[in-house]
């Protein structure tokens, strides 16, 4: 017997992402999605960001990671509440391994919530955590084709972070080749040029985060 | 890599359906997947056979239906095959129609029996 079926097959991962997306807005809490390849700049970037932010703003941090700890150890050591999730082996955080490393995190009182998912250009794209935003993170050494050859990242991210600028004068990463590939594969995506290192760009950066935070707490 | 935690879902939902209709065993599933979901299919359907193992889908033939993206311009039509959301044509803002599918469609089942 043939019994007909349609459902999206991510529709459990929707459903607990939108019930963090509840939680999230009841107390009244920025939530962005940082994606990116491993050693793209996702933890130096937030690293970066918490400096400049942690005097404004109450920020806490959620740190995808297959195995170890030495992100959050990298984030602890800046003052701010941090969660590690180890996902032993998942290359991606789904709403129910954030929904559990929101259970060790005092969401009272936070106003930014920084969610580094694990180093993976392709997997974290298809799974929503209940996030405001995604935004991805790319460096200049990855190449300028990359939004060929994963879209889906692109496609799905409000933001994108170019970083490792200062390198430029040593690659070939033509800048304004890689963001009409990215302008094209998601015509709406708005494009910040950074370097984590030398601090160019950052202020854009957060000017762009402290907007979306205003808009969102209370 | 995901396609294991895709294909983790995808049993869910079998086991919950074949529960919900009585079925003794499941033999074929049809699934759509879109060609910009980033899923390899035979990753998933490795990583389905591996889990379905000992339980009600063993065995069970995964039919992956593979969906192209196609873009619409409302000025140069519908284009096919493409990973840009622009015309390739005139590079205005398209449409997406598909290509982002992760999908169950039905399943072929064989019920309990009891009764009939």
């Amino acid at each position: 017997m043939e019994v007909k079926v349609v459902k999206d097959i991510l529709e459990a991962n929707e459903v607990i992402a939108e019930e963090n997306r509840r939680l999230f807005e009841r107390e009244g809490l920025y939530v962005l999605n940082l994606m990116g390849a491993p050693g793209a700049g996702k933890t130096s970037l937030l690293e970066r960001t918490i400096e400049l932010l942690k005097d404004r703003w109450k920020v806490g941090v959620l740190e995808g990671d297959i195995a170890t700890t030495r992100d959050s150890e990298r984030i602890a050591s800046y003052g701010v509440p941090v969660v590690q999730i180890n996902t032993g082996g998942a290359c991606h955080l789904d709403g129910n391994m954030v929904r559990g490393g929101l259970g060790a995190l005092e969401l009272k009182g936070l106003e930014v919530l920084f969610v580094e998912n694990v180093g993976n250009l392709v997997c974290p794209a298809e799974f929503n955590i209940g996030e405001d935003d995604k935004a991805m993170i790319l460096s200049v050494t990855e190449g300028d084709d990359k939004p060929l050859k994963y879209p889906l990242m692109f496609q799905v991210s409000s933001l994108l972070l170019l970083n490792k600028i200062d390198l430029l004068p040593y690659v070939d990463f033509d800048v304004e080749r890689f963001k009409e590939y990215a302008r094209r594969v998601n015509p709406q995506i708005e494009i910040i040029e950074i370097s984590c290192k030398t601090g160019q760009g950052l202020s854009d950066w957060v000017r762009w985060l402290e907007l979306r935070i205003a808009q969102k707490v209370k | 890599m995901h396609e294991t935690a895709i294909a983790q879902n995808l049993l869910e939902i079998v086991k919950e359906q074949a529960l919900l209709y009585g079925a003794k065993r499941v033999t074929r599933i049809r699934i759509k997947v879109g060609a910009l979901s980033g899923v390899v299919p035979e990753a998933l359907r490795f990583a389905f056979q591996v889990l379905s193992r000992g339980g009600v889908a063993e065995g069970a033939r995964l039919e992956i239906e593979e969906v192209p993206s196609r873009i619409r311009c409302e000025d140069c039509g519908v284009f096919e095959g493409t990973p840009f959301l622009v015309c390739p044509n005139c590079g205005k803002l398209a449409e997406l129609l598909s290509g982002r599918e992760l999908e169950i469609e039905s399943m072929e089942i064989e019920d309990g029996g009891e009764g009939s």
